[in-house]
């Protein structure tokens, strides 16, 4: 493992990204980095711009409207860059499947490396599909 | 100087959702801001018309995960409007209860996310870690932490036993004395005065003018609360103080929601004192009658109304949102706009803006296409969606 490889499995810094969500997932992931979760201690933090982010969080269904944005965002980020798609909805558009106005799921849009199930997920769960994700990472590291 | 315009979002880190605003800047002042919107329309309200009425509760839940409860409430309010039945004083109760738990949480976690936001992040931590308690309350008390599936047509689907009445109270003490203490510290701490105290203006007649709703037009000094003004569920047995405060800047508004935590606490204690025993629920037709029904409540960030029309059956005909956030959005380019002596700073754009507690999750409901280049706006048929969009 390089350097390079182990910083960033040391710190995997995360935007944030509402597609359209009904804000219940964005709640549960700004929760999950407070006090009584904290995945800070796993060097994850959250940044404001694309190009500082190893990977992107994505909540909710993803509406024909913020489509063209969300793809100007991923290709923002630099390489190597990593998908989390948090929620139902945002894996297969869920509860919002007879809605006109959404995808049906993050993946017909941009590649996805690890989904986060519930509606909306428990910040236990993100906390573990960002460990899953740190494993994805180190696996492909070594 | 000539004016720049500055874009905000949609993806940026003072908002959490998707919105743009542009501010129109004069060297450091802000004179002018125009807000887009629609990212998040989602098409539920059509969605809706697909479903039966007891599904549509599980999508209403889900048009805000802050203040899910409030559309879930709305809709079993004028599904039962229609079908015309009363439902059982416990119910009534326990609805108030899960009402007001959810005003506590969603309060507290608008003054972490101000405090975020004029960077104070020591407050932003601690007062969230202070929610952590109300949300293992509703946990404890509906099953889920977000979304509490608590309401049906007819009633409620969790009854509160003895022991769990006793917990809510016990927390319910803790987080008094807690909301005190943030109370004092935001009256008290100069950081959060001097980015607060006449920032975001907003006059009683613009106020009213504009329709402003909720702690937004309370902050304003304009008395209106659906709770008191057309009392529903048991908040005509339970009394309650309509907070207002007439300095119309964002310290009011912060104010505002901190006090009515403090009342939203004591409506708990008095609900759970005066909660008659009997059933929770009971049985209605699935099918209903033709007719029109509205629901109102007040949610956490203002007045949200519901409308239903039934045609016979077991789907509703047509089923109509209207959020808050909708109506306090046309105050934001007003209190953005500087004029005379009031001057709005660009870092002052994020506290004023989150300042109304936005919620686009709630607003994105009407559509009206706009064309950008050449302005021209239209608004489409359901059959012209219908190729456009449907999948089958």
């Amino acid at each position: 493992m390089g350097l390079v490889d182990w910083a960033r499995i040391r710190s995997p810094w995360v935007i944030h990204f509402n597609t359209g969500a009904c804000n219940g997932c964005d709640i549960e992931v700004v929760a999950a980095l407070t006090p009584r979760y904290d995945v800070e201690r796993f060097g994850i933090r959250l940044v404001g711009s694309p190009r500082h982010a190893d990977i992107l969080i994505v909540t909710g269904p993803v509406t024909k409207q913020v489509e063209k944005r969300l793809k100007r965002v991923y290709e923002q980020m630099p390489e190597p860059k990593f998908v989390m798609a948090v929620g139902n909805c945002c894996a297969s558009s869920g509860a919002f499947r007879n809605c006109y106005n959404v995808y049906p799921g993050l993946d017909n849009v941009i590649p996805v490396d690890v989904y986060v199930m519930g509606c909306p997920p428990k910040p236990e769960a993100i906390i573990n599909g960002v460990v899953k994700l740190i494993e994805k990472l180190r696996g492909g590291a070594s | 100087m000539s004016v720049v315009d500055i874009p905000i979002g949609p993806q940026h880190p003072a908002i959490k959702e998707p919105l743009n605003i542009t501010c129109y800047v004069d060297g450091e002042h802000v004179v002018g801001a125009k807000l887009r919107i629609g990212y998040n329309h989602r098409g539920i309200e059509k969605a809706g018309e697909y479903q039966t009425y007891i599904q549509n509760l599980y999508i209403a839940e889900r048009i805000c995960g802050i203040c899910g409860i409030v559309h879930a409430f709305c809709l079993t309010q004028a599904t039962e409007d229609i079908i015309g039945k009363e439902i059982p004083k416990r119910a009534d109760y326990i609805r108030t209860i899960g009402l007001e738990l959810n005003r506590i949480h969603s309060h507290l976690l608008w003054l972490g996310v101000a405090a975020h936001e004029i960077g104070f992040d020591t407050l932003f931590m601690y007062v969230w870690r202070d929610r952590e308690m109300v949300m293992d309350v509703i946990e404890d008390f509906t099953g889920n932490r977000v979304t509490y599936a608590l309401m049906t047509i007819g009633g409620v689907r969790r009854d509160i036993p003895q022991e769990k009445a006793e917990r809510i109270l016990k927390v319910m003490d803790l987080l008094d004395e807690k909301v005190r203490k943030y109370k004092k510290m935001c009256l008290d701490e100069r950081t959060i005065r001097m980015r607060c105290d006449g920032v975001g203006i907003l006059r009683k007649e613009d106020a009213i003018a504009l329709c402003a709703v909720g702690p937004t037009a309370r902050a304003s000094g304009v008395p209106f609360d659906v709770r008191a003004d057309d009392p529903h569920a048991a908040y005509d047995e339970i009394p309650f103080r309509v907070v207002t405060y007439d300095t119309c800047d964002v310290t009011a508004r912060l104010l505002v929601r901190i006090d009515e935590t403090l009342e939203s606490i004591s409506i708990v204690r008095e609900a759970i004192k005066r909660m008659p025993s009997g059933p929770v629920r009971i049985r209605v037709p699935r099918v209903v009658p033709t007719g029109e029904g509205v629901g109102r409540t007040e949610a956490p960030r203002g007045e949200v109304i519901h409308y239903v029309r039934a045609n016979g059956t077991e789907r509703p005909f047509r089923w109509k949102v209207r959020a808050p956030t909708l109506a306090n959005l046309l105050s934001i380019p007003v209190m953005l706009t500087s004029r005379g002596d009031y001057v709005v700073n660009i870092a002052d754009v994020p506290i004023t803006f989150a300042s109304i507690d936005p919620c686009l999750s709630c607003t994105d409901r009407a559509i009206r296409f706009i064309d950008v280049s050449s302005g021209k706006s239209w608004v489409w048929t359901f059959s012209q969606i219908k190729r456009m969009y449907w999948r089958d």
